[in-house]
């Protein structure tokens, strides 16, 4: 049976849901590796979240230098392990991180590579939406392993328990990938709500919140979503740039996306416009937002964002 | 090659020599459509990436701080593109903004090129140029993967800062340093030059090209290539190069417009029955 290797990420020491993700992909195809970048000492803690679906390795390197130099170090991590086991593919969450080292991985190992795919089959066929979601694409890879990145919320994950064998070696990376020192990192700031491209449902607030996203926040917190912003929102500095959806911000594809106070231009579009279902609030009835809208509301998001955030309340009290 | 940014020793690089990578991509206004399971490119007017322009001025703003170009001080601006032949439009724009001379990578083989020969026949113009600084934008809106720069500093085995929202060059030293912006949070990244950088829209206001830069750009040195000239072999770009083939295309039902109400008092209440409908709360 070929094999399939998955890139396992942890959000603060808990395995990420889109990685979860992966691993039922990666069933699909082969038996599934989990591979886990970890610092020093962190490996068996990581690895013990990974018996479930249908992980049958867990192989665990460890090594300072991931920290310190990033997507280098994770690439030739990465590719070593491919040039040693040649799976039939590599699966990586959609992310600048996965994308990146997706992409070094491929270059050092003689491999095409997808990006943001949304499905994956048991022939290593690839599904991506383009254009704005407006065109379907199949496509598959040629030469080498298969390396493709999947979009986070594409596939339900397989929580049933498995008994994977693991393995916990360390290294260190060689000089050519130490050519760039991270010298601090700050987090996201997410107020604790949901990371924005694995949330279920999102709200989001643009230029017409004035820069009060306190509506938008209650509404959120009701529906247990993550908020989002325009880039109207961000350059004004109401919303920090990685919380930014569209084009040059994240690509989202909630259950639910609701727009308040968002014109809908092209390069917002392009971030939410797969989203399953679609709620605009927008006072100028002519806003292009209403022509993706599966309900919208034409009125003063103060007004409206409220009785919203009441109803849902009293309907999940 | 050295080890540590701590362990570097101070490279003496006066002159910068920046190589900014541009691309000519279809209007993001103007509809899209494949053709042969490739992007169709002739049909919609095409423009130079907005996220180039970024890059363009970041340039710029780095030899402005440090003497200026041209005619101005020692460092360079050479703009690298590569496309069909009327690439040399996004170019010459570029060209008008500031930059000194420019690259045009064309060649009939090249049309179908994925990111794994885009950063093969980039990485070759710069291995043959002499530069000390390669800067991006994060992504062309056409094709969206944002992997060409991580790919490109790969290939030269170049330090890679990718994502910048910020930059900081010391051309005395050879420092440079970004903070890079992603979903993950915000990095501080350290390097010495050579490197390559990608930046985001959030990091500069790219400045318009004023008449006389216009002017200036027609007079301009425009170096065309071949995949000849550059020694690159026909077979590893282009779509029989490209290591991932498209199977099918097809163009999804547009998204229709759903309900619209006007909030007379009661529309929030009626999206929240909309969404008790959808079985969503
Ligand atoms: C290279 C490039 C990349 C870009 N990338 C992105 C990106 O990633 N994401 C992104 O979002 N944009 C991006 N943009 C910007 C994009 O073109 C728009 O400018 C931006 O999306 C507009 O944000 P907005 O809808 O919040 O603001 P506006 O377009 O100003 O719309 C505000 C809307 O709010 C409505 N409104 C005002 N007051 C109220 C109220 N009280 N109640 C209800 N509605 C109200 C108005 O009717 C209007 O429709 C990019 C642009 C470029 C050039």
């Amino acid at each position: 049976m070929s094999e399939v290797v998955i890139l396992a990420q942890f959000v603060d020491g808990k395995i990420a849901k889109a990685s979860l993700e992966l691993i039922a992909f990666g069933a699909r195809a082969g038996s599934v590796t989990a591979l886990v970048l970890a610092e020093v000492g962190a490996g068996p803690a990581l690895a013990g979240q990974l018996n479930v679906g249908s992980v049958s390795e867990v192989l665990v390197l460890e090594s300072a230098d991931f920290a310190k130099h990033g997507v280098a170090a994770a690439a030739e991590a990465i590719a070593s392990v491919v040039s040693e086991k040649k799976p039939a593919a590599l699966l990586i969450s959609s992310s600048a991180f996965g994308k990146e080292v997706a992409g070094c991985v491929a270059v050092s190992t003689d491999s095409g590579i997808i990006t943001d795919a949304v499905d994956f089959s048991a022939e290593l066929r690839a599904t991506q939406l383009v254009f704005g979601g407006s065109t379907t694409v199949h496509s598959r890879i040629t030469h080498g392993c298969s390396i493709i990145t999947l979009r986070p919320n594409s596939i339900a994950p397989d929580m049933a328990p498995a008994t994977p064998q693991i393995s916990i070696k360390q290294m260190s990376v060689g000089d050519l990938a130490k050519l760039a020192l991270t010298v601090s990192t700050q987090p996201p700031v997410t107020g604790g709500r949901p990371d924005l491209t694995e949330a279920q449902y999102i709200v989001s607030g643009g230029r017409g919140t004035n820069g009060d996203f306190g509506p938008v926040e209650a509404l959120a917190d009701a529906l247990g979503a993550a908020v989002g912003a325009s880039r109207a929102a961000t350059d004004a500095g109401w919303y920090p740039h990685s919380l930014q959806v569209g084009q040059t911000g994240k690509t989202v594809s909630p259950q639910l996306y609701v727009a308040c106070g968002i014109s809908g231009a092209i390069q917002h579009r392009a971030g939410m416009q797969t989203s399953k279902t679609i709620v605009a609030i927008n006072k100028d009835p002519d806003a292009p937002i209403f022509e993706l809208a599966d309900f919208g509301v034409v009125g003063d998001l103060f007004a409206v964002l409220p009785q919203v955030t009441d109803g849902v309340r009293a309907r999940k009290s | 090659m050295p080890l540590l940014v701590s362990d570097l020793p101070t490279s003496n690089i006066c002159n910068v020599n920046i190589a900014v990578c541009v691309k000519q991509v279809p209007d993001s206004w103007a509809e899209k459509k494949m053709v042969a399971g490739v992007l169709d490119r002739e049909s919609a007017e095409a423009v130079l990436n907005d996220l180039d322009e970024y890059a363009v001025e970041e340039a710029l703003r780095i030899v402005e701080a440090h003497g200026g170009n041209g005619d101005a001080g020692p460092h360079k601006i050479t703009v690298i593109s590569m496309g069909p032949s009327r690439a040399t439009d996004a170019a010459r724009k570029a060209l008008s903004m500031g930059a000194d001379s420019a690259i045009v990578v064309t060649d009939g083989a090249l049309a179908g090129s994925d990111a794994i020969a885009t950063s093969r026949v980039l990485a070759k113009v710069i291995t043959d140029g002499n530069f000390d600084l390669v800067i991006c934008g994060t992504e062309s809106t056409d094709a969206r993967m944002s992997v060409v720069p991580a790919m490109i500093a790969q290939r030269l085995n170049w330090a890679s800062l990718t994502f910048a929202g910020s930059l900081v060059v010391a051309p005395d030293t050879g420092d440079i340093s970004i903070t890079r912006v992603t979903e993950s949070g915000v990095d501080l990244i350290k390097a010495k030059l050579p490197a390559v950088v990608s930046v985001i829209e959030k990091i500069n206001e790219p400045r318009y090209p004023s008449f006389k830069g216009i002017m200036a750009a027609k007079k301009k040195v425009m170096d065309v290539r071949d995949l000849a000239s550059l020694s690159l072999d026909a077979n590893t770009v282009g779509i029989v190069g490209a290591w991932s083939v498209v199977e099918d295309a097809v163009a999804r039902p547009a998204r229709s417009a759903g309900i619209k109400v006007v909030d007379e008092g009661n529309a929030g209440n009626a999206l929240v029955e909309f969404l008790v409908e959808k079985k969503l709360i």
